[in-house]
């Protein structure tokens, strides 16, 4: 079937399995294999994409659910060669260690301060219930959130 | 994983989603937020030939006063009950139940129609509509009829709901004392995202268990001995009494009793400190 997503701003047109997962979309058809499958199973939140603003795992989506609509990955943050508010967080933070949950954890948690920009810890610990880190590396990512809400991300 | 081949319909509104369930009858499926059903196609575990996406229908996405109830869309995401003003007012078990469901990401795709129609007794808000003794609308061919929530679930994964039909609004009746009456939420999960093991729902003396048999159940021994001045201990002993758990990876049947027990003991306690 044909389908026709708008990906970091780029209109994209294909013609794809009815089947096909938005994850699969994104890293085959869209070129853009910055978003991971990681449980594949809904849990882990590796995928996690923005779908009109706000954070979906892309596991469970289907490309032709999506079709219409506006999708950005962790690609689609930094403008101009500057990093978003929240990717300069989890530098500065060393908000990773093994970087496999970084585009999901960094997606969801621009997704969390769109909707509760001066979250608390708890909140942000809350916020993040969808995102695995097998490296247990939570306190950075957490830290990376609060920094960043502090630097006051634009919506 | 991939789910195995189907055809991919667009319903542009509830007429066409019912011409089209009409048309490719029992091998079509309704996917909602797809957020029960997916994982399923993935797993091999559903297989259906026809998805008919109801995604589009924005105009069953809504919460409203209608004076004795508040009315809900059944495409009305979890996300969006858990942030209405008007069910955090008029309805507070519901909209705080939504916001404990998944995670973020499963709250801004999942619909509250597509849980109760996927009708998995591990789901939250099932049972916290039995407690609220909810009113589900669906629409056929023939028009609309009402259901009263305890004859909707009639077994695992089975619902009132005739093949043909579409389920399109849940009503749920206001509490009678204007503040949201007396009303907790518990359960009891391995993590965030996982099903709850057990979970209770407590509305103005409606006990509802999430887990304990094929359906969500109402604890009705616990509700008859509040009704008959039993402090919350006392008649929390009783949550486990005509329940038919299931013994799986999880938990053993007797250790699901013994949470029921647990879990209603603390949220008859804390609805009484809301009363």
């Amino acid at each position: 079937m044909k389908v026709d997503l708008t990906v970091n701003g780029k209109d994209i047109t294909a013609d794809v399995e009815d089947r096909m997962l938005l994850v699969h979309f994104l890293r085959d058809v869209a070129d853009l294999t910055a978003t991971n499958v990681g449980c594949d199973t809904t849990s882990c939140g590796a995928c996690t994409v923005l779908l009109d603003g706000e954070s979906v795992k892309s596991c469970t989506v289907l490309a032709a659910q999506a079709s219409g609509h506006d999708i950005t990955t962790v690609e689609g943050l930094a403008t101009n060669g500057e990093m978003h508010p929240v990717q300069r967080a989890f530098h500065q933070e060393h908000g990773l260690q093994c970087g496999f949950c970084t585009p999901g954890m960094v997606m969801a948690i621009v997704s969390l301060l769109k909707e509760n920009p001066h979250p608390t810890e708890e909140q942000v610990r809350s916020g993040l219930e969808g995102n695995l880190c097998r490296c247990t590396g939570y306190h950075n990512i957490v830290r990376a959130a609060l920094a960043a809400a502090d630097a006051e991300v634009p919506a | 994983m991939i789910p195995s081949s189907f055809t991919y319909k667009r319903a542009g509104s509830a007429t066409e989603a019912l011409d089209l369930i009409a048309e490719y009858g029992e091998d079509a499926k309704f996917l909602a937020g797809g957020h029960s059903l997916l994982p399923l196609m993935k797993l091999r575990l559903a297989a259906p030939e026809v998805i008919i996406d109801l995604g589009g229908l924005r105009d069953l996405s809504y919460v409203t006063d209608e004076g004795s109830y508040v009315a809900i869309g059944a495409l009305t995401r979890h996300h969006d009950v858990e942030n209405s003003e008007l069910l955090g007012r008029e309805v507070p078990l519901l909209a705080h139940a939504a916001g404990q469901v998944g995670d973020p990401q499963i709250r801004h795709r999942g619909t509250i129609g597509g849980s109760i129609a996927h009708a998995d007794p591990a789901s939250d808000l099932p049972a916290v509509l039995l407690a609220l003794d909810a009113t589900v609308v669906a629409r056929g061919a023939d028009g609309e009829r009402e259901i009263a929530i305890g004859e909707f679930f009639q077994g695992l994964f089975e619902t009132a709901l005739e093949p043909d039909e579409l389920l399109t609004e849940i009503r749920v009746p206001k509490p009678a004392s204007g503040d949201g009456g007396s009303w907790s939420f518990q359960k009891f999960t391995q993590r965030a995202i996982d099903w709850a093991i057990v979970g209770c729902a407590v509305q103005d003396g409606h006990v509802a268990l999430v887990n304990m048999g094929g359906t969500p159940l109402r604890a009705t021994a616990t509700e008859a001995a509040l009704a008959g001045g039993a402090s919350p201990a006392d008649a929390a002993a009783h949550a486990a009494e005509g329940t038919s758990a299931a013994d799986d990876i999880r938990a053993t049947r007797a250790y699901r009793e013994h949470l029921a027990r647990v879990l209603v003991s603390r949220a008859l306690t804390e609805a009484s400190s809301r009363s």
